[in-house]
């Protein structure tokens, strides 16, 4: 009886080692395809759309450096970035190798089949607390993260891929982040006119806000100076 | 008629009453800009809480154009009431001092006069509206440089880009001149019925400012009579600020979100304009001077 | 010819009738002397002629032009000072005459600019604001406001006011000068009366709004009736004698001192009955100043 159990219990460690082995392998390939990227400079289109917000397109530059240097900077204008959400980009995620992955199932995505993935930090040190991933295994690229950190909400992430799929990076991201509500009263913003507000259930609909930022050149591996950051 | 526009404007320029206004405004302006220059950050984050909530605002939310917004906010209740110290002593201080009299002798019509008093005065008002673009605007934008102006209203916020912002202060500046020309021509009404600098000066004061309150409170009783009260329409310039989007919530530059606010509150001003003008030559044509 | 003519002039102002019909002729060239007690509607008169109070009923003409439909026509060639010298405290005294000069759509020299203040005597102050300018000063600088752009009709009401006598001497002489050697017409009141009756041609008098006079100086002057003003030792005794006599009617009511109103004819008479009456008499004089006059005529008016 002691055996059977003994036995069955080292099947199950040696099962879930196994697993844990092969679903490593596919967030391992997609973190050996990101370490490629030492550093890029890209250009891209800020899109903005949080419910009480109005900003129109804006041309920005993104620099990255590793290990988790991020600095998205708008063409000599104001950029309104999620909180916190910049810093986890999929290189940084991914930097490092402190965290278990867990397959959590497969999913159909805009056509494709992916694999989800939960990973959970084994340092402590990690900003975020945990993420999923749903990684196409046969490209090695991850379409969505939803990431939870810890001091700045959780926040979605979705990619398109195009000319630099080989270096794991997207041709468009999509920020998705909660807002919360935004009020400044009349009498400092000295508005005393009949300015329509924001309809509930619109405010409601828009509690989500979203950061798209659509890539049109990288420049990747040719050195980016740290005071970009 | 152009000749008793130029004695007017040299009285105007000769009375040391005049530069008041001007003194005002950069002693207003100066001390504001000095103040967000020292201590802006602390006001920026101050008014950002909300935002920093959710997003980082990365880059120079407090430049030249918004500095020159918050001035505007300020001042543009302030320099009615500066005019109304000009405007609302055109006819009645002459009146005082007795040489409205000696006008009338002269061989031009009462409604020239009035009517060149009016433009003197509105030629007035314009110049101070520059100063004050000078001084806010381009002061600023000199001091704090330009970048895209973010702009916090009470329910939301617009970014608008650089260059897209200038000409939303010249059609503001120009919106503004016609808000002034207004209060010039209330202080000239006031103006043409009395004999005194004082009351007049006073009544245009009090009149704005009862009306201002009466705009500014949102009660269902004072809602009704809103529309036609020229102090809810003086402070469409703002209308300039605020930009359409399209249905992705895109702003889309080079817009104004509510044109047609403008265009009926240009409309309106310019009826009030006109009629207490006409009122004012109406009455002074039938006053018996006997001061 | 006649440069001002008034007819029927009328002027209420709600119940009160300040003008009465009221109508006179001012000639060219002729020195106009229009006088009257405060508020006896004289300055509400000048102010008709110059337009600045739109008449109640009656007619105002001036270079034979109704006032009304050519009053731009007329101002051109009409100069006044209304009762008091009003001036802009910031300007000086040349920047007004050159701010009025331009006013009178006329081409008006610097000299002439000169030539005015020199008139008044304010050469010495030309540079100076206003503002410090005593009340004989300002009233000068008035009537060069008046004279600068050379009207033909000058319309001056009480341009003495103000004056020390050296200043209403200077006045004076001015005005005679402006209609003896320019030839100008000139209105002109004042209240004292010794004033008018040095320089004016013609004479109107009114008291409330009435005419009660007008003619010519001389003959306004030298009326059948001679005032009289008597002076006894018991002018209480003397009162009482003449009240219950036949020198009654010519008695004026007066404060002070006994006035008559008396044909001349009549004045030995009147000088024997105080005699007789044991009255002792200091004195019996002829009051023959416009003043005196003016005093009977309103007076009587009462």
């Amino acid at each position: 009886m002691k055996i059977k159990f003994f036995t069955i219990l080292g099947l199950l460690f040696f099962t879930s080692y196994c697993i844990n082995a092969q679903t490593n392998a596919v967030v391992e390939k997609v973190r050996q395809k990101l370490a490629l990227v030492n550093d890029y400079v890209a250009e891209g289109v800020m899109k903005t759309d949080v419910s009480f917000i109005k900003a129109s397109l804006g041309k920005v530059k993104i620099y990255y450096k590793k290990p988790n240097l991020i600095k998205v900077k708008k063409d000599g204008g104001i950029s309104l970035l999620p909180k916190g959400g910049v810093s986890i980009t999929m290189n940084s995620l991914l930097n490092t190798d402190q965290y278990i992955a867990i397959a959590s199932g497969k999913q159909v995505y805009n056509g494709k089949n992916l694999e989800v993935y939960k990973l959970v930090p084994t340092d402590d040190q990690l900003e975020w607390v945990i993420s999923t991933l749903w990684i196409d295994p046969v490209e090695s690229l991850v379409y969505k993260t939803f990431t939870t950190t810890k001091e700045n909400g959780s926040f979605e992430i979705t990619m398109e891929y195009g000319a630099f799929a080989s270096y794991g990076l997207p041709s468009k991201i999509i920020f998705g982040f909660n807002t919360k509500d935004y009020k400044l009263p009349n009498g400092i913003t000295l508005e005393f006119g009949d300015e329509a507000p924001i309809s509930k259930e619109k405010a409601k609909k828009n509690k989500k806000g979203t950061i798209e930022i659509t890539y049109t050149k990288y420049t990747i591996n040719k050195g980016v100076s740290n005071a970009n950051f | 008629m152009w000749s008793i526009i130029q004695i007017e404007l040299y009285k105007i320029y000769k009375r040391p009453r005049t530069y008041i206004a001007f003194g005002a405004i950069a002693a207003l302006i100066w001390v504001i800009q000095m103040g967000l220059k020292i201590d802006g950050e602390a006001y920026a984050a101050f008014l950002m809480k909300d935002i920093n909530n959710t997003l980082i605002v990365d880059g120079k939310v407090l430049n030249g154009y918004l500095i020159c917004y918050i001035l505007l906010q300020l001042l543009l209740v302030h320099v009615p009431l500066l005019v109304a110290l000009i405007a609302a002593d055109m006819l009645s201080g002459e009146a005082n001092l007795g040489t409205l009299r000696l006008l009338f002798t002269t061989p031009y019509s009462r409604t020239q006069w009035v009517l060149a008093k009016f433009i003197a005065a509105s030629i007035y008002t314009i110049l101070l509206l520059i100063w004050l673009a000078a001084l806010a605007l381009f002061l600023s934008m000199y001091i704090f440089g330009t970048d895209d102006l973010f702009l916090m209203k009470s329910n939301y916020v617009v970014l608008i880009e650089t260059q897209d912002v200038f000409w939303r202060y010249v059609g503001a500046f120009v919106f503004a001149s016609f808000s002034l020309l207004t209060v010039t021509a209330l202080g000239f009404l006031m103006s043409s019925l009395a004999n005194n600098s004082i009351g007049p000066i006073v009544a245009t004061i009090s009149a704005i400012v009862f009306f201002t309150i009466l705009s500014t409170l949102n009660i269902p009783l004072f809602n009704v009579v809103k529309p036609y009260l020229f102090t809810t329409h003086m402070n469409n310039w703002k209308e300039f600020f605020d930009i359409q989007v399209t249905e992705n919530n895109e702003a889309i530059s080079g817009s104004i979100l509510n044109i047609q606010k403008i265009k009926t509150s240009l409309l309106v001003l310019s009826i009030h304009i006109f009629l207490f003008v006409g009122a004012s030559v109406w009455i002074m044509k039938k006053k018996d001077v006997l001061s | 010819m006649s440069i001002i003519k008034v007819g029927s002039l009328c002027k209420n102002f709600g119940n009160l009738e300040a003008v009465k019909d009221l109508s006179f002729e001012v000639n060219e060239g002729e020195i106009f002397g229009f006088l009257g007690q405060n508020g006896s509607g004289k300055s509400t008169t000048i102010r008709m002629l110059l337009s600045l109070i739109h008449p109640t009923s009656g007619h105002i003409e001036i270079f034979g032009q109704d006032i009304i439909a050519h009053r731009n026509n007329i101002a051109k060639k009409m100069g006044a000072i209304i009762e008091r010298p009003d001036l802009y405290p910031y300007l000086t005294a040349k920047e007004h005459l050159q701010l009025f000069a331009k006013l009178s759509q006329k081409k008006i020299t610097v000299s002439q600019i000169e030539h005015t203040l020199q008139q008044v005597g304010l050469s010495n102050r030309a540079s100076d604001k206003t503002q410090t300018f005593s009340l004989g000063m300002k009233q000068r600088l008035g009537i060069a406001i008046a004279l600068v752009h050379q009207p033909e009709l000058v319309i001056l009401d009480e341009p003495t006011n103000g004056l020390d006598p050296q200043g209403i001497a200077d006045i004076r002489h001015l005005i005679k000068d402006l209609a003896q050697k320019e030839g100008k017409t000139i209105l002109v009141s004042s209240h004292l009366l010794t004033e008018i009756e040095q320089m004016a041609h013609q004479i109107l008098i009114i008291h409330q709004g009435k005419k009660i006079a007008l003619g010519p100086t001389a003959t306004l002057l030298d009326p059948a009736k001679s005032l009289m003003k008597l002076m006894t030792a018991n002018d209480l005794l003397a009162k009482e004698k003449i009240t219950a006599s036949e020198f009654a009617a010519y008695v004026l009511d007066r404060e002070e001192g006994i006035y008559f109103s008396i044909p001349t004819e009549k004045i030995a008479a009147l000088h024997q009955f105080i005699v007789t009456a044991g009255i002792p008499i200091v004195s019996l004089e002829s009051k023959r100043s416009l003043e005196d006059y003016f005093l009977q005529i309103t007076s009587q008016s009462n």
